[in-house]
């Protein structure tokens, strides 16, 4: 694990590198998904890229409202580049809350914008389990197992690559869905499920686990989060209850004139 | 596809992967005599922080377990490292301010890659009061794995690190938003 790149004088954490890397090639599939989805490919970019700017303020601001009195009066230190006084929470809520005013401001269809976000969100799911392999962060759970590897002096379950394989066969199953999705929205709850279930599983053979009396936070989380698209898969479903594959794919919208 | 998820056999799926997740979920529950952490110690956040003695410029010993109970900063640090010097003041200013809560600010030099009279001769420079010790083998510098300068470990009463910070300049408030809070616990 390389945690600390160094370049001269400047110290540069493998972590953040990786997920940028993520947000860029991630940003750039999204673009071209929406295309193919027929969605106006700029509109969906500029979401994306607002929803970014967004939550990365978000999260500063977030973090100083929370420590106001240790920033009141040093207001400079807001804008200073230091990542560890950022608050996720709150840049997730205002990513989200950017996302959803630009999507409602310029009429973009929800479901199929979400299906337009789902490369975007698998490879951001690999590119975090790299990062949390450059780290050590997510690390697994003490155990002695031939594939087990040796992190902050013990040997543990190699969640970090857990993390990678498991997005890539989500990245895998969401290539071989694509071009069948029945109704939008099938492919983003196909992504939500199924990472959902890779979280539930997996999170039993982390280190880290965030604990509520011995129960793992992340678990009960993906366990509604995979109720939850399982109920909107039914209903979208029930909407929606034919429609050719063919038809769901953004080269024949927008090529092909369909008959009444 | 379509058609699987309106039928029973869609209900069945989920009804069964829901169930299967709960039962996993209470499987793999950590039993509360385990939940509040191993003795394990690692230079990292939720971890005992490794212990160590080193001495001063004075040649006092100071034990990093001597300040258990107290809110501990510890800064690795050379003389030659810019953002090192800036933000010296910032922890000065922190400590002069905090140390009747209970904060201790610790400046360890990784001697082993600077020389003792520059690191004096910085410190005094500085005027800086808070304790500075000597990592000449660097030992303190290999078991915080520190990979990069000026890196800053924030260390709770009970001893466990709750916040890491590589590189620098750290920002007064920056530092002073991870101590606040802990300085308020019992």
């Amino acid at each position: 694990m390389f945690p600390i790149l160094q370049l001269g004088p400047a110290a540069i954490p493998v972590a953040p590198i990786v997920l940028l890397a993520g947000v860029l090639l991630g940003a750039t599939l999204i673009e071209w998904h929406a295309a193919r989805l027929g969605l106006d490919r700029d509109a969906v970019s500029n979401m994306v890229y607002l929803a970014l700017a967004a939550g990365l303020i978000g999260a500063r601001l977030g973090y100083v409202i929370q420590h106001l009195d240790a920033f009141a009066n040093d207001l400079l230190s807001i804008v200073m580049p230091t990542p560890t006084t950022l608050d996720p929470l709150s840049g997730l809520v205002c990513a989200i809350g950017a996302g959803v005013l630009y999507a409602v401001r310029y009429q973009l269809p929800l479901w199929r914008t979400l299906d337009a976000l789902t490369p975007g969100i698998v490879i951001m799911g690999i590119a975090l389990g790299i990062a949390h392999l450059a780290s050590g962060d997510a690390f697994g759970a003490p155990a002695q197992l031939p594939w087990s590897i040796r992190l902050w002096e013990e040997d543990r379950h190699p969640s970090q690559a857990y993390e990678i394989l498991a997005a890539l066969a989500i990245l895998i199953l969401w290539r071989l869905g694509r071009d069948r999705s029945p109704f939008d929205g099938f492919q983003f709850l196909l992504v939500a499920a199924l990472f959902a279930g890779s979280v539930l599983v997996l999170e039993a053979f982390r280190g880290d686990s965030w604990l509520f009396r011995g129960w793992r936070i992340s678990q009960a989380l993906a366990l509604g989060i995979l109720a939850l698209s399982l109920v909107a898969l039914h209903l979208l479903s029930r909407s929606h209850p034919t429609a050719s594959p063919l038809a769901r794919t953004g080269e024949i919208l927008i090529g092909t004139e369909r008959e009444p | 596809m379509s058609d699987f998820l309106v039928s029973r056999r869609f209900y069945a799926f989920a009804v069964a992967v829901l169930l299967l997740g709960a039962a996993w979920t209470i499987q793999s529950r950590v039993p509360l005599s385990d939940a509040a952490g191993g003795q394990l110690t690692s230079p990292r956040e939720g971890f005992p922080a490794p212990e160590f003695t080193l001495e001063d410029f004075q040649g006092a010993p100071l034990a990093s377990s001597s300040l258990r109970g107290q809110v501990v900063v510890i800064n690795v640090w050379t003389s030659w490292c810019g953002p090192c010097r800036a933000e010296m003041p910032a922890l000065e200013r922190v400590y002069i301010a905090e140390k009747s809560r209970g904060l201790v600010v610790l400046g360890v030099n990784s001697t082993i890659q600077d020389n003792e009279t520059d690191a004096r001769g910085l410190a005094r420079e500085l005027g800086i009061t808070f304790p500075l010790l000597l990592d000449r083998d660097g030992a303190v510098t290999s078991r915080y794995r520190v990979r990069a300068l000026p890196t800053t470990f924030i260390v709770d009463r009970r001893g466990i690190i709750r916040s890491v910070m590589i590189g620098g300049p750290l920002a007064e408030a920056a530092l002073r938003s991870k101590i606040n809070a802990l300085l308020a616990e019992p």
